[in-house]
């Protein structure tokens, strides 16, 4: 189970849940964590399915709710807003045609803002799963939305 | 203009590479630290004048000499969670030079005697967190971590810790609570963490940055330190530049450079030839000044006029096209959301402040709103718990000093707006 060989590569100590929250939620297709994983994951730290659960909904980057397969975070903070002459949030929205917070039918994205990810000097930009891709022109953006699209057919 | 000390390695050196590291000075001073006793390492700090460089600006050699006196087992914390829109310095240092923040935190631990270290990343910084994982171990595999550090008494580990999109996990006790598995929220002060910090054992928190500061002290002596910069703060500072200029980017000048310099020197000035409306320095917690005022040095002394300080040294520039409601009422939407929902004034404070900030934006405020506005900042400003709710009015603030006539027209406007109306 994935759950369990994440588990076993950390100590039986509370203050891991974080680490081992990031890390069973990035293995997932559906980017959340279910009510049985939170079970799992109290039970090997010894503590309560309450205690991973006020851990859980405090964090931003932890979810309780299926999402899509690729999370895309659109920068909404000043700096990357100043840069952005063709509203990068409508671009992508249209794209997908999803509002944000929201995920498309085939399940291929979730579209999300995000505070500000430190990457100002390039605004303005996005952050897809793990990769920032900066300095982003409307037509940069609907380009790279493409090839993940794309990956998927 | 430009001084380069903490940004030398910049680009030259391959930051997967620790030999890269090691043939251009690299843990050398460390060699050289090891062999000094903690108290000369002490005095040495304490002759650079050096203060933090995360946004408090407390002076680094106090911190360390309260902690010392401790006896128990110590833990020393590398601040890296960096989430103040505009900052982007913490970043550069760990995907450009690893190794001399991990040589950093291996000197202050041996000062004040800690056994274990984290650096606490925010976990937006995945390539940040992978190269500072590579480093660690690297430094372990070289014996520059781990059991008796170059054949000395002295063992000592670090262990990366994420952090997971909580811009409050940044202030010093929300931080350790997210180290110990928990939400991010604050806890009362005193006792502070140099008493009570991780698992209640002492703790050293510092900035990224003032720790990559460290190995350059011992370098050049204590004395030769704190001659660079100003009369007020000594050495260099990395600025995070942003916004409207033609070069945004990552420059390391000494204190006491003016904002001016800057952005035109620097950063090639506004883009497109357009005019400059504002600037907001730190962050979204720092004040937002007119063009009028960038002759102003970069150091903190200078900012206590509006009660806020430089913070960790950004510059946002925004030319004359941006409405300042539409701008002050981004930052407040962000402090909404990363008020960690402890104390009242902040949590419900915020949602009150951005409703009232709505109103200018959509030219429908009165001069009663002025008056809420002005009342309800000063309540979160005075009666917050922790720095997020002291700081994060700033802009509210300086800018009913600064751009007074801003407001006053938009009054004026939606008077006019709502006669037409009718
Ligand atoms: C809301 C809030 C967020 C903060 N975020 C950071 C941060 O991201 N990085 C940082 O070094 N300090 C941050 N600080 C300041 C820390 O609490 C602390 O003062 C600092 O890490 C001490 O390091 P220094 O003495 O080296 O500056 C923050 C403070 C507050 C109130
Ligand atoms: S001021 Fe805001 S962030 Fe700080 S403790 Fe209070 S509610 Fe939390
Ligand atoms: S504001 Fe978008 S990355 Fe900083």
């Amino acid at each position: 189970m994935l759950v369990d060989s994440i588990l076993n590569h950390y100590p039986k100590e509370k203050d891991y849940v974080i680490e081992i929250l990031l890390d069973v939620q990035k293995e997932k297709e559906d980017n959340f964590i279910s009510q049985e994983e939170v079970k799992k994951i109290a039970y090997y730290l010894d503590t309560t399915e309450s205690h991973v659960c006020s851990v859980l909904s405090f964090y931003t980057l932890l979810s309780t709710k299926p999402r899509g397969k690729n999370i895309i975070q659109v920068c909404k903070d000043v700096p990357c807003y100043v840069r952005d002459d063709f509203n990068l949030l409508k671009t992508v929205k249209d794209f997908l045609g999803v509002n944000f917070n929201e995920t498309t039918t085939d399940r291929i994205f979730t579209l999300e803002t995000t505070a500000c990810i430190g990457c100002c000097d390039e605004a303005p930009v996005m952050r897809i799963n793990d990769r920032v891709y900066k300095n982003l022109t409307k037509d940069k953006a609907i380009k790279i939305l493409k090839e993940y699209r794309g990956n998927d057919y | 203009m430009e001084q380069i000390l903490l940004s030398k390695r910049f680009n030259k050196i391959d930051p997967y590479s620790i030999k890269d590291y090691l043939k251009s000075n690299g843990y050398q001073i460390l060699r050289e630290a090891l062999k000094m006793k903690p108290k000369e390492i002490l005095d040495e700090i304490k002759l650079s004048k050096i203060v933090g460089r995360g946004g408090a600006g407390f002076p680094t050699a106090i911190k360390m000499a309260g902690i010392k006196n401790e006896t128990d087992k110590k833990y020393i914390v590398c601040n890296a969670d960096e989430g103040e829109p505009g900052n982007f310095k913490d970043r550069h240092l760990m995907e450009k030079d690893p190794h001399s923040i991990i040589e950093g935190m291996i000197i202050s631990a041996y000062t004040i005697g800690a056994y274990h270290g984290y650096i606490y990343i925010r976990g937006e910084y995945d390539t940040a967190i992978d190269i500072m994982k590579n480093a660690i171990e690297e430094a372990r595999n070289n014996n520059f971590l781990g059991k008796n550090i170059l054949q000395s008494e002295f063992s000592f580990n670090i262990e990366v810790r994420r952090g997971a999109g909580a811009y409050i996990c940044g202030e010093e006790f929300a931080l350790i609570e997210s180290i110990e598995g928990k939400p991010g929220r604050t806890r009362v002060k005193p006792p502070y963490p140099s008493q009570a910090g991780i698992f209640n054992y002492p703790t050293l928190i510092n900035n990224v940055e003032t720790f990559c500061n460290l190995p350059i002290i011992l370098d050049m002596g204590g004395k030769a330190y704190a001659e660079l910069g100003s009369d007020y703060i000594s050495g260099t500072k990395l600025i995070s530049l942003s916004g409207n200029v033609k070069k945004p980017g990552l420059y390391e000048v000494p204190y006491g450079t003016t904002i001016k310099q800057v952005i035109e020197e620097l950063g090639g000035g506004v883009d497109q030839g357009r005019n400059l409306k504002m600037i907001q320095l730190g962050g979204a917690c720092g004040p937002i000044i007119p063009r009028n005022l960038i002759d102003m040095d970069i150091d903190n002394e200078r900012f206590e006029i509006f009660d806020s300080k430089m913070g960790a040294g950004a510059i946002i520039v925004m030319d004359d096209r941006f409405d300042l409601f539409d701008i002050i009422h981004r930052n407040m939407k962000f402090f909404e959301h990363e008020s960690c929902g402890k104390c009242m004034p902040c949590r419900e404070g915020h949602r009150q402040v951005v409703t009232l900030i709505e109103k200018f934006v959509h030219y429908n405020a009165t001069e009663d709103d002025l008056h809420s506005l002005k009342s309800l900042v000063d309540v979160i400003h005075e009666t917050t718990l922790c720095g997020l709710g002291q700081t994060s009015i700033a802009s509210i603030l300086s800018t009913m000093t600064f751009f007074n006539e801003d407001y006053q027209r938009r009054i004026e406007d939606s008077k006019r707006k709502s006669e037409t109306l009718w």
